[in-house]
């Protein structure tokens, strides 16, 4: 199963390959990652997408705390959480698709960015299915090239009723 | 005042307490090494290659408990000591490295012997650091040992470039470490302590498994306590032994892949498993879904890692054993009152385990003709009783040792377990003489492991240091050959060891006395002689270049299912002599 996970890290060189190099070592995959600084310089946050089962994701949650250098770990999936991702997709479009593709993009509420007599570049922003839906559409037009940004996560306040939001699991404190 | 980092440097590490540097010198390190020589609280053992240095402050940290301290230059000198890192890192030593970097204006540029030391080691450090302004190295350097002894115990590895060693810095060495992502469990918790406890008073069938980190965390004492006052019989892995007495009633030995029978027997059967810092290993386990297959798993254990990494465990224990045993013997002691009734509990079972262990004792035949290597560490041990360190090298001797030699004490048994290194042990033994001159110091090896440190021999007589080692020659990659002739009929591909110095020569030319004993009679006198030897000694003794080592569990089998002895097809090739023996071709096993 899927796993986001938010490492809180020191924000000091060599701490992202600690974390990349634990997991090629382990033989656990990354299926997209995204690492900046926080509020607080001084740290930056890692979200990683991962799959495995519980005991891979249990020893994968264990291994990233045993990093000196990480602060505190998360497993976004078991909260209730929002992702966002962020492609640029350039398409290229041969005039009689060139309509099409802005109808396409608008729907989306998606940008176009940069236009060339030859290509539309897009960019979009939202969840995972948004994202994949819009590719999904602009590939029958032709997509030239495309650079996503990995998934970035966020646990949500509490404020519905209805669902109670559960604790996220924190392992440091 | 201010200070050069190299000043910083020895300054800290003697607010660190250390006394010994194991190391080598090299262009970037020479200022540190100059700083070095001018004063007289650390001693410097200048060792004949980095490698060995590794290995030395490994064993200096296996019988000491302290931090083991290793300085070497950039490039191929981070290089050498990698072996030692990665030995250190999968055995849990505490090891503080210190190497040299090209200065920080030509880190990245292949200067002369630069190597990526941090990423290097990455992978088989607990922790590692550049150090990139001189105003950081104290600091750097009171956090680096405070992670390598702290928790679970590992390798820390600073990088000081040159620039760094040389220019200036206000030194106050600090007080505090400042680590907030760093903070291990040290007591268990209660509720799960209580529980375990429980399970310890109603099994019928309970087992302790002790690894190597009794031994780091010093608890010995308490789990003598908890066996004695349950009545459970102990069985240690390699990493474990000394931290329950090898010769206790209830001391079952090693277990695993060459365990007793009886042991492996007891764990297969057990219906209360209770780990105490071990790390359920594959040479621990076998086949994983066979292992332990009746019992209720606890298991104690610094590193939340360890727990559930390989093999379930119904209740977790995260904690230093010591504290945690502690905790548990206490809650014991208010539970049981009644000792009669727990020795009752546990009778069938002891008898149980008496039984296997009467009808599959360890066992070999010495004959005239050629010695066994069994023999020669049951007449060491006995010769040496219950006073000396041992360090070992890797393969057939290490395990007929782990097997036959019964260290009561902890911190006497050095190994290397997790990466199994051979060349491990000589450095190991000569690091563990440096740290108690007046100790009895053995170093148990073979002609295989021996050559792959050999040069400290020079070491050893510089620093006067009086390592006796007993070299069990018997012209193989032992346990490479026993599994080629049991699993490759026979095919001896680069296990045989053909062209062997003279280690007696070998010896006398470093200036260490050289014995031997080629017939099973002379062993007894060369042991006699070469423990009487005030300084160091090499007793090459040849052995038995065909016995192996039993029992044994085959890789991927269960505990139950143990080999204990040769196969019948192997015992008729070896008498028919249809084996590929080239000590039948003439060519001769052991050196003329």
């Amino acid at each position: 199963m899927e796993h986001i996970i938010s490492v809180l890290v020191e924000n000091k060189f060599g701490v992202l390959a600690r974390v990349a190099g634990l997991f090629s070592a382990r033989g656990y995959n990354i299926e997209s990652l995204s690492v900046a600084p926080t509020l607080d310089p001084t740290t930056s946050m890692i979200t990683i997408v991962t799959a495995g089962d519980d005991r891979i994701i249990e020893q994968i949650m264990k291994q990233l705390n045993k990093v000196v250098e990480v602060l505190k770990v998360v497993d976004l999936t078991e909260t209730d959480f929002l992702d966002r991702e962020t492609a640029l997709i350039k398409v290229h479009t041969k005039p009689e698709h060139r309509d099409e593709a802005i109808r396409i993009a608008d729907i989306f509420r998606a940008k176009i960015v940069d236009s060339s007599p030859t290509t539309y570049t897009i960019e979009i922003t939202g969840d995972v299915d948004k994202v994949e839906a819009l590719i999904n559409l602009l590939r029958p037009l032709g997509i030239r090239e495309l650079i996503r940004t990995g998934r970035i996560a966020i646990a949500r306040e509490n404020t519905r009723t209805t669902s109670p939001r559960r604790e996220p699991a924190l392992f440091k404190t | 005042m201010k200070k050069t980092g190299a000043d910083i440097f020895v300054e800290s590490l003697r607010h660190e307490g250390v006394k010994t540097v194991f190391g080598l010198p090299g262009g970037v390190v020479l200022k540190i090494f100059d700083v070095l020589c001018q004063q007289k609280d650390i001693e410097l053992v200048l060792t004949r290659h980095e490698q060995g240095a590794a290995h030395m402050a490994e064993g200096y940290a296996k019988a000491t408990g302290e931090p083991g301290v290793v300085l070497v230059t950039s490039g191929p000198g981070m290089t050498n000591i990698v072996t030692g890192l990665a030995d250190a890192y999968m055995d849990s030593v505490p090891l503080v490295a210190f190497t040299g970097q090209v200065s920080t204006n030509l880190i990245g540029n292949d200067a002369f012997q630069e190597a990526d030391n941090v990423g290097i080691s990455r992978p088989c450090t607990k922790h590692n650091v550049l150090v990139k302004d001189v105003n950081e190295l104290a600091q750097t350097i009171k956090e680096a040992f405070y992670i390598a002894m702290s928790g679970r115990p590992g390798p820390v590895l600073v990088d000081i470039p040159k620039d760094v060693s040389t220019e200036k810095a206000e030194f106050r060495y600090p007080d505090k470490i400042n680590l907030r992502g760093y903070n291990p469990t040290i007591s268990g918790n209660k509720h799960q302590i209580k529980q375990a406890a429980e399970e310890i008073m109603k099994a019928k069938k309970p087992m302790i498994y002790v690894g190597g980190g009794a031994v780091f965390s010093d608890a010995a004492d308490e789990i003598r306590e908890l066996a004695e006052m349950t009545q459970i019989p102990v069985t240690m892995t390699l990493m474990g032994l000394g931290s329950f007495p090898g010769t206790h009633p209830l001391a079952l030995g090693m277990l695993g892949m060459h365990g007793g029978y009886w042991t492996n027997m007891a764990m297969h059967y057990s219906d209360l498993l209770i780990a105490v810092g071990a790390r359920f290993d594959d040479r621990v386990t076998g086949k994983l879904s066979e292992f332990c297959p009746e019992a209720r798993v606890v298991h104690i254990d610094i590193d939340p890692t360890s727990i559930k990494k390989t093999f379930h465990a119904h209740i977790p224990i995260v904690g230093d054993v010591k504290a945690v045993l502690r905790q548990m013997n206490v809650m014991l002691r208010a539970m049981d009152g009644n000792v009669s009734e727990v020795k009752a509990l546990r009778a069938p079972w002891l008898k149980q385990i008496g039984e296997w262990k009467k009808a599959h004792p360890l066992t070999y035949k010495q004959d005239s003709k050629i010695t066994k290597p069994q023999f020669v560490i049951e007449r060491l041990f006995e010769l040496t009783k219950h006073n000396a360190i041992v360090a070992t090298d890797v393969g057939q001797h290490q395990m007929f040792a782990a097997q036959y030699f019964k260290g009561t004490k902890p911190r006497t048994w050095l190994t290397s377990g997790g990466l199994g290194t051979m060349g491990f042990g000589f450095p190991a033994a000569l690091g563990a003489q440096k740290a108690f001159p007046e100790k009895l110091v053995l170093c148990i090896t073979s002609e295989g492991s021996f050559q792959m440190n050999l040069q400290e021999m020079a070491t050893a007589v510089e620093h006067k240091l009086p390592v006796k080692i007993v070299l069990l020659n018997n012209g193989f990659h032992g346990m490479v050959r026993q599994w080629q002739d049991l699993f490759y009929e026979g095919r001896y591909s680069a296990s045989y060891l053909g062209k062997l110095p003279d280690f007696v020569k070998l010896a006398e030319a470093y200036n260490i006395l050289g014995l031997r004993a080629e017939k099973p009679g002379e062993v007894e006198s060369v042991l006699k002689e070469g423990l009487k030897h005030k300084g160091p000694v090499l007793m090459d003794i040849y052995t038995d270049p065909y016995e192996n080592c039993y029992p044994m569990i085959p890789a991927g089998g269960a505990h139950h299912e143990m080999m204990l002895e040769d196969p019948p097809e192997l015992t008729q090739a070896k008498k028919g002599g249809s084996h590929k023996r080239k000590v039948d071709e003439g060519e001769g096993v052991l050196p003329a």
